[in-house]
């Protein structure tokens, strides 16, 4: 069936389509790409661009309402696209298989780990049920689970989001597939675990010479993995070639953008030298928080954090999920009591506020949430989620409200137009204007960005650190900004925190813990973030002719 | 685990005894008693001489302190007391009422369970989209169904217009199938609902794609993925459907003229039968704590994750 010279995967002109009736709505349009057996071809784009859709296509999963309107899917040659599902159940497993986006969620948490495994032997296999429990083992140890025995019987639940993504791996590669679809398959873990991930992906996909089908979102991701990348934007293909010719050399205008606007370690930021003479306006000193645990334990989430943040200064907290960086943030925002050391915001020192002072304090420190989608009440209109911090706290007359939230909304670059709309009308970097906008608006001292930028695609992160950057400048706030992307700190940042198990490893200025950490932790961190094949060149002609910021 | 099973347990004790301390003081609460207005009737022509002595015999004077400890000691050692419009102990009354409203109960409890899973497989499974969405509305109707107007339709219908069950002189069986349909469908209606509601949510979960790019056909990823996850919530309600199973059996019992608790209870409350009622509650309660007692019991069996509540989640 398969000849050595013939694509694993050919997509043909592929369109693909959502909605009802004449009420559809096309996401992708007229692609095509192939996939050489053994080769890794990364699907690129930002939320929007079809990337998933097309991937989904080829198994055959395209969710809901979604039809193949045109063009043809060729597996080894046999064009799949408009098999009926008892056929596809056949191919799906031993010939084309998927590692999906978000480990949490993709394992059944009421069966045990092993019996999941399982089933995909069970489906497909002759292979009897001691055969089978023996081969999953086998399986779980392929892929570098510790005392395999025990997490067959284990259930997701029990493993970490590392684990839970091996088990899925394990999984994927277990009838030795032709093809494997990887749906953004490292974007829910920790960087340094999604470096592990992708590493233990790149070794089983050449041992079994399996052609993988990357799709991220991560030009990093991609630059380092892919032998080849195919970059979409609004469901058409924008350029397509192997990936050290297209980084080295963009085509079009969208990849050069998007090349340029993502985050990358290698550019230094050019933000202003810090202002020694301002005084400090954040001071946390041996701050240490614990928590019960049933049975009279205790679990100290952190452990002695001190840092100092300089008036009109970024200071930045990074650390993997578990670092202790958002219990951090929440004891200075006043949300959680700390078991031991000190914070002074200003004149104030938050330990001893009491419910009285802990009003007027919280408008001196406001937050900028991570999920622009969650923090904002859809029922409300913009110009009312705006408008509600004044209403807690100024009782100013409603013409002069208005034209507060008028102005501030302008100030974040958003049209006055928006403020009779509801949230969902929104796009997410509309939306994270509008949160920061909401923040802004009784003019704290200090602004708290809980992994602000992290949801967004990378231009549209661009614009609001951009914004960002500007809006300080203008009215001389201070940030706080919780990342675990250390490419985004390392441009917006003045100072840094490492945490790791809620101890503080590393402090110091940008510069110098980028260039010259202390500590071994950094030190893997810095070295886990993808793109080291990065095309740094563009970055530094963007920021040259400053389209950076 | 042991810990959390007696504790529990403990826990259930506790609403028992409240529930009866509870229903005791209401029942105190309520002017007149029994033997005065079974005995006061002129029919019988009693000095009062002669009804206070009736009243000292079924001991329904004296301080309410001391009748509470005595009832609360009489029901811990299994004497109800009697019923002071029927002359016999309450026992005995329970003895030939309790069968038929248990029977009644859990076949209706049965049937409601297997019509709520009949409609949300066929919801999830049916082969044509039109069906499904047929399928799909049929809770929400139920929900608003009466139960009387219910028992009196399936009657109108089943035995007089149809004549498939007969009224007079049923046989065992046949006597049964109309009540357990009628106090069925009223709680298969919210299970139904619940579940599908679960299922069509699982449906989405990012597990079952993985489950689908394994080639599971979707008969195994309703089994064997959506059920097992959909379950949990349905059980929660299940428990809480059971106090609706006592309520509806009251009336359906009513309306079929079955001799069971609901006739009694009705009889009770009438005459003011206190040690009737009183026992009527503590039976309901001790239901409705046992159901619950269950429903939390199959939980950790059911979803691991509730298995290990003790251990360290750091």
């Amino acid at each position: 069936m398969t000849n050595s010279n013939q694509s694993v995967l050919e997509v043909r002109n592929l369109s693909i389509s959502y909605g009802d009736g004449d009420r559809r709505n096309g996401v992708v349009h007229d692609v095509s790409f192939s996939v050489a057996a053994g080769e890794v071809v990364a699907l690129v784009g930002e939320s929007g661009s079809g990337k998933t859709t097309t991937a989904q296509s080829v198994l055959g999963l395209l969710a809901g309402s979604g039809r193949v309107d045109a063009g043809s899917i060729l597996l080894n040659g046999e064009d799949i696209s408009r098999w009926n599902e008892k056929r596809l159940r056949g191919i799906r497993g031993p010939v084309v298989s998927l590692i999906p986006q978000d480990p949490s969620n993709s394992l059944n948490p009421v069966l045990a780990v092993g019996t999941q495994v399982r089933e995909i032997l069970e489906i497909h296999g002759r292979l009897s049920r001691k055969e089978a429990d023996r081969r999953v083992i086998e399986l779980l140890t392929h892929v570098g689970l510790p005392e395999p025995e025990l997490r067959a019987r284990q259930y997701p639940h029990e493993l970490s989001g590392g684990m839970k993504q091996r088990v899925l791996i394990a999984i994927a590669i277990a009838l030795k597939p032709a093809l494997i679809i990887a749906d953004e398959p490292t974007s829910a873990l920790d960087v340094t675990v999604q470096r592990r991930i992708l590493d233990l992906i790149d070794d089983l996909r050449r041992e079994h010479g399996t052609s993988l089908l990357l799709v991220t979102h991560d030009l990093g991701i991609a630059a380092d993995r892919s032998d080849r990348l195919v970059v979409l934007q609004n469901g058409r293909i924008q350029e397509e070639g192997p990936t050290p010719a297209v980084l080295a050399a963009p085509k079009s205008a969208y990849t050069r953008k998007l090349l340029s606007d993502a985050p990358s370690l290698a550019v230094k930021t050019n933000r202003p030298a810090l202002d020694l003479s301002k005084p400090e306006l954040v001071t946390v000193t041996g701050l240490t928080i614990d928590f019960d645990l049933p049975g009279r334990q205790r679990f100290r989430a952190v452990d002695g954090v001190s840092f100092s943040v300089p008036q009109g200064s970024t200071h930045a907290i990074v650390g993997e999920s578990g670092s202790g960086k958002t219990t951090t943030i929440r004891a200075i925002s006043g949300f959680q009591k700390a078991s031991g050391g000190g914070i002074r915001i200003g004149e104030t020192d938050v330990a001893s506020l009491t419910s009285g002072t802990l009003r007027p304090f919280r408008r001196k420190v406001q937050l900028v949430y991570q999920n622009p989608w969650g923090s904002l009440d859809p029922k409300q209109t913009i110009f009312s989620i705006v408008e509600e911090p004044l209403l807690n706290f100024d009782p100013l007359p409603k013409p002069e409200r208005a034209s507060r939230v008028e102005a501030i909304i302008e100030r974040v670059g958003l049209p006055t137009s928006v403020l009779s709309r509801l949230p969902h009308a929104l796009s997410g970097g509309q939306r994270q204007r509008v949160a920061i906008a909401r923040a802004l608006v009784l003019e704290p001292e200090v602004v708290v960005l809980d992994e602000a930028v992290s949801a967004l695609d990378v231009t549209v992160q661009a614009q609001i650190l951009s914004l960002l950057g500007e809006l300080q400048r203008d009215l001389g706030l201070t940030y706080l900004f919780v990342s675990h992307d250390l490419a985004v700190v390392r441009q917006i940042a003045d100072t840094v925190s490492v945490l790791h198990n809620g101890r503080q490893v590393d402090y110091g200025p940008v510069e110098q813990i980028f260039e010259r950490p202390t500590s071994d932790y950094t030190r893997e961190l810095i070295e886990a973030v993808p793109g080291r094949k990065f095309p740094h060149h563009l970055h530094i002609a963007a920021q040259a002719a400053g389209q950076v910021s | 685990m042991t810990r959390y099973v007696l504790s529990r347990i403990g826990q259930a004790l506790l609403v028992l005894w409240a529930a009866f301390t509870l229903s005791f003081i209401l029942l105190q609460a309520m002017p007149g008693d029994a033997v005065l207005i079974k005995f006061l009737s002129p029919d019988y022509g009693l000095s009062p001489e002669q009804i206070q002595a009736i009243r000292e015999a079924y001991a329904v004077d004296g301080s309410l302190p001391t009748q509470y400890l005595r009832t609360l000691v009489n029901f811990l050692t299994g004497n109800f007391g009697y019923s002071i419009q029927a002359g016999v102990p309450v026992s005995a009354q329970l003895a030939t009422n309790l069968p038929p409203t248990l029977t009644l109960a859990s076949l209706g409890f049965v049937a409601a369970v297997t019509l709520a899973v009949t409609v949300a497989a066929l919801s999830a499974l049916a082969p044509f989209a039109w069906l499904r969405n047929l399928v799909h509305s049929v809770p929400s109707l139920l929900i608003s169904v009466p139960v009387f107007w219910l028992g009196i339709m399936l009657i109108q219908i089943f035995s007089f217009r149809l004549k498939l069950v007969s009224v007079i002189n049923p046989g065992p069986w046949e006597s049964l199938v109309l009540p357990v349909a009628t106090l069925a469908v009223p709680i298969a209606a919210p299970l139904a609902q619940i579940l599908i509601r679960s299922i069509d949510e699982i449906r989405t979960r990012p597990f079952i794609a993985v489950a689908v790019a394994k080639g599971a056909t979707q008969r195994r990823i309703l089994w064997r993925h959506v059920a097992g996850n959909a379950i949990l919530p349905a059980l929660t309600i299940a428990g809480v459907l059971f106090g609706e199973l006592i309520a509806g059996a009251v009336v359906t019992e009513t309306v079929f003229g079955l001799n069971g608790i609901g006739i009694l209870t009705e009889k009770a409350v009438s005459n003011q039968d206190l040690s009737v009622l009183q026992a009527i509650v503590v039976i309901s309660a001790a239901a409705f704590v046992t159901i619950n007692l269950l429903v939390d019991f199959l939980y950790p069996i059911l979803d691991p994750r509730l298995r290990t509540r003790s251990g360290a989640t750091a």
